[in-house]
């Protein structure tokens, strides 16, 4: 092998926090001619009151509808001239945004992320575009299954906990939004403080930063109120079973699933490798061989970790007949209970691991896959080190830690087992 | 950057095609069979596609089990696709690791078992994964549209099969029919990654060389008759939102014309996104956005062809703005589509879709799963000098090819409109 790229680390990936709060992170790629800026900051759905749900996304998506110095149709004719993309995106904790240049287009695509940032002025009759544009996404929201069953899961999993709305909201809240509403969110929620930008591709990172100073760096906002903290989550006390019907569908997506651990939580490691074993690995670990291989029941048919800055889920996921509901479910079950009880062998834990190591150079190949990997580690402070400390932590988890955690998430008594279809 | 690519038949007539990258230690290695669901005739339509799962359900070499937790041991991700030309397998792997796919990719082209009970579990995996395309309103759509327009070609149905079909194909019709177009002179190998070209030849040449050239598999050849008159269908179903496709019919991806095209699609729906494994920009300045999203007719729209091997369609498909009906989403496309006939386009556009289509190849390049996709996707309805020479290509398009050939395909006689209808049913607990 020649010319290799080592996995990023300290020696290679340059991170600096401007005076405003920013935190810059870059990394160089110059065997691409594109660039890749993507981030995010503090203004999630975590803010929204209830009957204004939507109301964080409605804002990050309205950014680009104009600012003080473009309309909505310059800004997005600035970017596709130059066959660039800039979009924002909203989750609970944080908004986002992810866009990408031919190299030579950095400092535009940062000028407008600039612009979109901090001078949006939300066009009354772009708000009205976009509220026709969201209140359609939740229409065919309402006729897709897999969505349908996923909100119903998170509605009694995080049953009192923000994590129980969605956060692109419901119909009757789209609906009470106003133009004001946008202002005031913005005006409150988005500033530097908070926000990370990683920043990867035909660039060397003290070029990049260099130019996110020259964007950002005199961003200031007295207003940007503090991210509030989560409420405890009342544990499940029981399993509690929902079907949400949507009649005319010819398949049912079915969530069988608990409670997991937060991304920083010591177990995350062992429950990702755990996960691997029950619904991922080969073609979607037991749960598919069982589900799919052995009983031809569904396409697809998995299990996923969801692990983020607060309390996770661990779901089992199948699309099936809807006559095959209830077997599909007693296979799940049957599989969930073989977990808790046997753990996983030898074989599978040393297989998954060489998967879990094997795949980060595949991972890591293209200028989004770094970003990504970036932003991960500096919102969970994983460390810049964290890919050359990787093959440890993997390599330390044992068949005990397995079974050990997924004892402690799993109660077969206690799950959530939610369904969408006729 | 430079790099080295070579093409050459080996003796028993598979195609190789190698590309080194020393970007990152990884290797995508494609196999490709000239089939797909063009190659089907009624009563065994899906039959392609069908293969395609059997081919991961194992040889006596390298059973089901085994694959699959090779391929992922070693860090490695393998799919495979079913299109209407042709089938393609793929397996990225770590570069020190490809011998693995290599190995198992000469074996199942000639050793994969067709068990009888694995025929059986399949079949139902893929009515499920039918299912599951049937809830969606655009696959509805699709399938009709694409079954009026094509009474004859065999482009007629999707590529899943019918429902009847998958109900009744039997486990000789897929033994058969792999037998029939898995054979090296049907097939195109093609690497792209982190390797020694001439070692790479040489263990192709130790891998497959061997495997005897079997018949040269006819295609079906029932050439699709001039349409004589706009076709217009209505599909119902479940849901509270309108969609209608718009289908043009459009010249093959060898056509000198499909250039100009690619051109006049940039900038009528913003341009269209080849690559496999990486995403594409938006449309928010395109015509069609401008004239049917900003002035609320629909609240989005979505234009592209494929690249097929016989004259295939140009697609546009609209979800209709809830305050609005089909016909004036419709209407107001069609003024579009007359505009870009009778007034010349810019040069600015033009050199507007260029610039769109260079940042596009150049994401797609970033990522050595992409660049063995091409090396072998491009084989498959033209050659690789196409996507090489694509941009220059482009380039060529002069302001009266994209007019000529407006007026020359998208042309009202000649197109099918489909229109999805909900019905409005509401969900309840």
């Amino acid at each position: 092998m020649k010319n290799v790229n080592s996995l990023p680390g300290p020696d290679d990936i340059y991170r600096e926090v401007l005076p405003n709060g920013i935190t810059v992170l870059s990394r160089s790629n110059f065997n691409s001619p594109s660039v890749v800026v993507t981030g995010f900051f503090e203004a999630g759905a975590l803010f929204d009151p209830d009957e204004k749900l939507g109301l964080a996304e409605y804002t990050s998506l309205a950014l680009m509808r104009g600012t003080r110095s473009r309309t909505f149709d310059e800004i997005y004719n600035a970017l596709e001239s130059v066959g660039a993309g800039l979009g924002f995106n909203t989750g609970v904790h944080k908004s986002g945004f992810h866009g990408r240049s031919l190299a030579e287009d950095l400092h535009l695509l940062l000028e407008l992320l600039c612009e979109a940032l901090t001078t949006p002025v939300f066009p009354k009759t772009e708000m009205e575009k976009l509220r026709a544009q969201l209140l359609t996404g939740l229409a065919i929201r309402a006729e897709d299954t897999s969505d349908m069953a996923s909100m119903v899961f998170d509605n009694i999993l995080f049953k009192g906990h923000p994590y129980s709305r969605p956060e692109d909201g419901f119909p009757e809240t789209i609906r009470e939004i106003k133009r004001g509403d946008l202002v005031k969110f913005h005006r409150e929620h988005y500033g530097p403080r908070g926000m990370v930008i990683a920043i990867v591709g035909g660039v060397k990172p003290e070029d990049a930063v260099k130019q996110v100073k020259r964007a950002l760096g005199g961003w200031q906002n007295k207003h940007q109120k503090n991210t509030p903290a989560l409420p405890s989550l009342k544990p499940l006390k029981r399993t509690i079973n929902k079907h949400h019907r949507i009649v005319g569908k010819s398949q049912s997506d079915l969530i069988i699933g608990t409670n997991g651990p937060m991304r920083r939580d010591p177990e995350f490691m062992s429950a990702s490798i755990g996960n691997n074993i029950l619904g991922q690995f080969g073609m979607m670990g037991r749960i598919g061989d069982v589900v799919r291989e052995k009983s031809g029941l569904a396409y697809y048919a998995y299990s996923s970790l969801s692990a983020g800055l607060g309390p996770g889920s661990w779901e089992v996921s199948a699309g099936v007949n809807p006559q095959n509901v209830k077997k599909a479910s007693e296979l799940i079950l049957d599989e969930l209970k073989r977990f808790i009880q046997e753990g996983v062998t030898a074989d599978e834990l040393a297989d998954t691991k060489a998967n879990f190591i094997g795949r980060v150079p595949l991972s890591l190949e293209s200028n989004g896959g770094v970003a990504n990997a970036l932003l991960n580690i500096e919102r969970h402070q994983l460390g810049l080190d964290y890919y050359h400390r990787y093959q440890g932590l993997v390599e330390e988890v044992t068949a005990d830690n397995v079974l050990t955690t997924a004892r402690k998430f799993i109660d077969l008594d206690k799950l959530v087992i939610a369904s969408a279809g006729p | 950057m430079t790099h080295t690519l070579i093409q050459t038949t080996l003796s028993n007539g598979l195609k190789v095609l190698l590309k080194e990258v020393h970007t990152a230690p990884i290797i995508s290695s494609w196999l490709w069979y000239r089939v797909g669901s063009r190659d089907e005739i009624q009563g065994r339509t899906g039959v392609s596609h069908w293969v395609e799962h059997m081919q991961f359900k194992g040889t006596d070499q390298f059973p089901a089990n085994i694959l699959d937790k090779a391929i992922s041991r070693e860090g490695g991700t393998w799919n495979a696709f079913t299109y209407m030309d042709w089938t393609a397998y793929f397996e990225t792997m770590p570069a020190d690791k490809i011998d693995l796919a290599l190995r198992l990719e000469a074996d199942r082209m000639q050793n994969s078992r067709f068990l009888p009970e694995e025929v059986a579990s399949e079949r139902t995996v893929i009515i499920s994964e039918r299912e599951g395309s049937e809830n969606e309103p655009l696959f509805l759509l699709g399938e009709a549209v694409q079954q009026t327009a094509f009474r004859i070609h065999p482009y007629h149905h999707e590529v899943i099969g019918d429902m009847a079909d998958l109900r009744t194909i039997t486990r000789d019709d897929l033994y058969n029919h792999y037998r029939t177009f898995y054979v090296p002179n049907n097939a195109v190998m093609a690497v792209a990654g982190d390797f020694d070209t001439q070692s790479m030849l040489g263990r192709i040449r130790e891998l497959f060389e061997r495997i005897p050239a079997g018949r040269e598999p006819a295609r079906l050849a029932r050439p699709e008759p001039a349409q004589q008159g706009e076709v217009r269908l209505a599909v119902e179903g479940p849901g509270s939102t309108s969609y209608v496709q718009v289908c043009y019919r459009f010249p093959p991806a060898s056509h000198p014309d499909f250039f100009p095209l690619a051109v006049l699609d940039s900038l009528l729906a913003g341009p269209s996104n080849l690559n496999m494994f990486s995403g594409g920009i938006s449309n928010k300045t395109s015509r069609l956005y401008r004239a049917l999203v900003d002035k609320e007719y629909v609240v989005s729209v979505h234009g592209g062809a494929q690249a097929t091997i016989e004259p295939f369609m140009y697609t546009i498909t609209m979800t209709i703005h809830p305050r609005r009906k089909p016909e004036e989403a419709l209407a107001a496309l069609d003024r579009e589509i007359q505009r870009v006939k009778e007034e010349k386009v810019t040069k600015e556009e033009i050199t507007r879709a260029i610039k769109q289509a260079r940042a596009l190849f150049a994401y797609g390049s970033e990522n050595i799963t992409n660049q063995g996709f091409w090396l072998g996707y491009a084989e498959m309805f033209a050659d690789y000098n196409w996507f090489e020479t694509y941009l220059e290509k482009l380039s060529a398009v002069t302001v009266k090819d994209v007019q000529r050939v407006a007026n020359e395909y998208f042309k009202l006689q000649s197109r099918v409109v489909g229109t999805y209808i909900p019905l409005d049913r509401k969900g309840s607990s």
